[in-house]
């Protein structure tokens, strides 16, 4: 019984999926490294590359109130940055009566809103990425784009086997709760290092059982000839519209930056 | 005798979309021995999965008397003990004494009635020998046996099983089959294997497409090939 | 994190796995050049270590500890302990197959779940997938040779080894979250140590728990990787990076400003960065700050590892076992 990791894939014939594999990663890593470049505060520069956000998506087909309720994903995260408020020094806004009076700057404020912004930006890119481009495709894109061929192959049988995995740690964790009953009068769950324990145990079991399915793979794999390279076919060539698309997203993205530091 | 499944109206929904029951109502009485059949995908595991509440549905589910609810669910799994397909999944502890002592243990049992529980449990499947040994190291037929052990050590009144005999070789099917007859529970099993239900049980259920299409006696059912076929089942 | 969410309600909230936006764009890029070089040496080493049988071996138990990660249990309140897994990864596999292992699932979750950033995720694997492999396995390691081999030495290791695992990645994400200026130091770093602390037990009791059932079912699993080595080299560069991050701690608390990077940012004011020629579109580089304290921190890491990388190179070069073991 399948349980469902969501494989965020969607297929679609639009101008955004039939881009090359290869200048999506770069133009997602782009995007985001633009944004991470753009100053503090400049929020001008965040509304335009947030119009890019929605003009890619519209171009993609996704709708955009799902790209709004995935990309709250981050939102808890916040809390890592939510001190900035209270200690970058600047002109003072207001000031809280606790822990003896802490004074909230506006540099503070700003700061601590633009990365809020800054992050919820860069998500949305990823998420449009992997919405418009098939993983086994992202995963030829990062060989090509040279990252070493083994690490591929081994990701690429981990995405095969991922939900396979999953759903036999969830069977465990269903089996688990079946078992977990109370009687009426006692205290029931045993003892912390009990309950960690048991949740060893089911990790190791699955583990053994890991590796041998690895060992049946292999096997499988040296029965098709296999010595050590999963070799694979091109997924897609570079064609006029990759470079015009790749050429129109550089230059907005260098001006919108620029202007961000004017 | 407390021993009912009652199932009323029951509907779910996958998260995904799917809807795997359209509205199932199934009552099991106490002592009955009741087999579900159908296709694979007609959502008899997952009507199984809501029996003790791992999956939640609309409708209601009364077992044991204990309506299905949040505050109900430690009971209700001690009540129903329910045996999954893969024995894999199940046997998570080192040695069989830790797995089938798992439930008691978390129940918050004192040790000496643990102990009596797993000696029991064991020898009702008729594995007390292989108290000691290492579950990994058993053969699937030995696993599945000691799976319901895992679940008779909580001492439950109902048994549900998910094909038992499923990759059984036929000795160790006959094992089951025989250890199935010799237990005196309420039990709703489902299963492929037409051959045990005509020899176990005496009520058959059908089910297809999330929904129960026909339910009586077992040699009735059995005795009518066109209601067989229809629904994707063969008779010997 | 919220991957989990989508499935069934279960929550794996892991605090580790910074978000693109958190770290400053000089931080995330050296994160991923201390990467690149340390799994690209990963990636040699188990090539000799396994030969072809890597892909399918590592593969799928990146698979597994993917969906390990997903196996709870229940602490206090609502709260609930789980695993990350580097620790168990090095001490079953090795330390160098641990890091790959490591690695895929990370970039797994930051690609398809967006479960950490794309460029936070050069520093989300050195975190994640190599401090708490190379600290997990070292402390196993040291404790094993220390208190022998018995069922107790073995999972009192394991409980260290794990729990200590945690602890170090986390002071390392707290350490570059005051670097780019998102957290100051004296505040992230209690804060992520204290939590994790908590965090560490779920690890280790997780940990410990799959080690002795391993023990116990399948031991050659365990002797097998103390065989094909790993130890020389993981002792080299994880105590070099051990060491490089005590350093950058201890240079923050020891710098007269420990909260230099405000008072810098202060000094030149945010909207006047606007003003800044563009020269200085990375202010973090420029020379004018290498008397920060900061800076002189990042420059320790980054400097001391490599150092201590070229030098395990060398040394895993000249002792290298002509036998390759697959």
């Amino acid at each position: 019984m399948h349980i469902h990791l969501h494989d965020q894939y969607q297929q679609a014939q639009t101008l955004v999926h039939g881009l090359d594999a290869r200048v999506k990663v770069i133009l997602t890593v782009l995007f985001i490294l633009t944004v991470s470049l753009t100053p503090f505060g400049a929020f001008g520069a965040y509304i335009a590359l947030f119009a890019l956000i929605m003009a890619v998506a519209l171009l993609a087909r996704i709708e955009p109130m799902y790209l709004l309720k995935r990309s709250v994903v981050a939102l808890p995260f916040a809390l890592a940055a939510v001190t900035l408020p209270f200690t970058v020094p600047g002109q003072t806004l207001l000031t809280v009566p606790i822990f003896g009076g802490l004074t909230v700057s506006a540099e503070g404020v700003i700061r601590f809103v633009s990365i809020l912004i800054k992050s919820w930006l860069s998500l949305q890119m990823a998420i449009i990425l992997v919405t418009v481009t098939a993983f086994p495709a992202i995963l030829w894109a990062l060989r090509a784009l040279r990252i070493p061929p083994p690490l591929i192959a081994i990701v690429s049988l981990m995405y095969r086997y991922l939900f396979v995995l999953f759903d036999e740690a969830m069977r465990l964790l269903r089996a688990r709760a079946a078992r977990s009953a109370t009687q009426a009068g006692i205290r029931s769950g045993g003892s912390l290092a009990w309950r960690g324990q048991v949740a060893g145990r089911m990790a190791g079991s699955l583990m053994l059982r890991s590796f041998e399915r690895s060992e049946r793979i292999y096997n499988a794999m040296l029965a098709r000839g296999y010595q050590g390279q999963l070799l694979g076919l091109e997924h897609g060539h570079l064609t006029s519209r990759d470079v015009v698309a790749a050429a129109i997203m550089v230059a907005l993205l260098t001006l919108i930056l620029l202007l961000s530091r004017i | 005798m407390h021993h009912k499944i009652e199932v009323e109206n029951l509907e779910f929904t996958y998260p995904d979309g799917r809807k795997a029951l359209h509205g199932v109502t199934l009552i099991v009485q106490p002592g009955e021995k009741v087999a579900l059949v159908g296709p694979n995908g007609a959502g008899k595991s997952t009507l199984l999965l809501h029996l003790n509440g791992i999956l939640r549905g609309q409708g209601t589910i009364r077992v044991a008397h204990l309506e299905l609810a949040e505050a109900n669910l430690g009971k209700i799994r001690a009540a129903v003990g329910l045996v999954f397909q893969n024995p894999d999944d199940q046997l998570f502890s080192p040695t069989v004494f830790d797995d089938v002592a798992f439930g008691p243990l978390h129940m918050g049992l004192p040790e000496a009635t643990v102990r009596a529980r797993v000696q029991s449990a064991l020898t009702a499947v008729g594995m007390q020998e292989y108290r000691d040994r290492i579950s990994h190291h058993l053969s699937i037929g030995e696993k599945k046996r000691i799976a319901i052990a895992t679940v008779l050590s909580m001492e439950p009144e109902i048994l549900v099983l998910d094909e038992p005999t499923a990759g059984l070789d036929p000795r160790a099917r006959r094992t089951l089959i025989n250890l199935l007859r010799q237990l005196d529970m309420t039990m709703l099993v489902s299963t492929h294997d037409m051959r045990m239900v005509a020899e176990l049980f005496e009520r058959t259920v059908i089910m297809e497409d999330g929904r129960i299409v026909a339910s009586g006696a077992t040699a009735t059912l059995l005795a009518d090939p066109v209601l067989l076929e229809r629904h994707g089942l063969e008779m010997f | 994190m919220i991957h989990h969410l989508f499935l069934t309600g279960l929550s794996a909230p892991q605090a580790l796995h910074i978000p693109d936006g958190f770290l400053s764009a000089p931080v995330a890029i050296a994160g991923w050049v201390l990467t690149l070089f340390i799994v690209a040496y990963a990636l040699r080493r188990t090539r000799d270590q396994l030969g072809e049988r890597q892909v399918p071996l590592l593969g799928v138990l990146a698979a597994f500890i993917f969906a390990a990660q997903a196996i709870n249990f229940p602490v206090a309140g609502g709260t609930s302990g789980h695993l990350l897994g580097g620790a168990l990864a090095a001490i079953v596999l090795g330390p160098w197959a641990g890091v790959l292992v490591m690695t895929a699932v990370i970039g797994v979750q930051a690609l398809l779940f967006q479960d950490g950033g794309l460029l936070a995720m050069g520093w989300n694997i050195m975190n994640m997938g190599v401090l708490t492999v190379l600290t997990g396995y070292l402390a196993y390691t040291v404790l094993k040779r220390l208190l022998g081999t018995t069922q107790t030495s073995l999972m009192i290791a394991g409980v260290v080894g794990a729990w200590l695992s945690v602890e170090i990645g986390a002071v390392a994400a707290a350490v570059q979250l005051a670097v780019s200026g998102t957290s100051p130091l004296n505040i992230a770093l209690p804060a992520m140590v204290s939590v994790h602390a908590l965090i560490g037990i779920g690890e280790a009791l997780i940990t410990v728990g799959a080690l002795t059932l391993i023990a116990r079912t399948r031991p050659d699993l365990l002797t097998q990787s103390a065989k094909t080595g790993g130890t020389t080299s993981a002792a080299w560069v994880g105590g070099g990076l051990i060491i490089a991050l005590v350093v950058a701690v201890f240079s923050f608390a020891a710098s007269p400003e420990p909260d230099g990077l405000e008072r810098v940012a202060d000094n030149h004011g945010f909207l006047g960065l606007a003003q800044d020629p563009l020269y200085n579109i990375l202010p973090d580089y420029t020379i004018p700050f290498i008397s920060n304290g900061t800076v002189s921190g990042i420059a320790a890491v980054v400097l001391g590892t490599l150092l201590v990388f070229v030098i395990a190179l060398g040394i895993g070069r000249a002792t290298r076992n002509p036998k390759s073991i697959s």
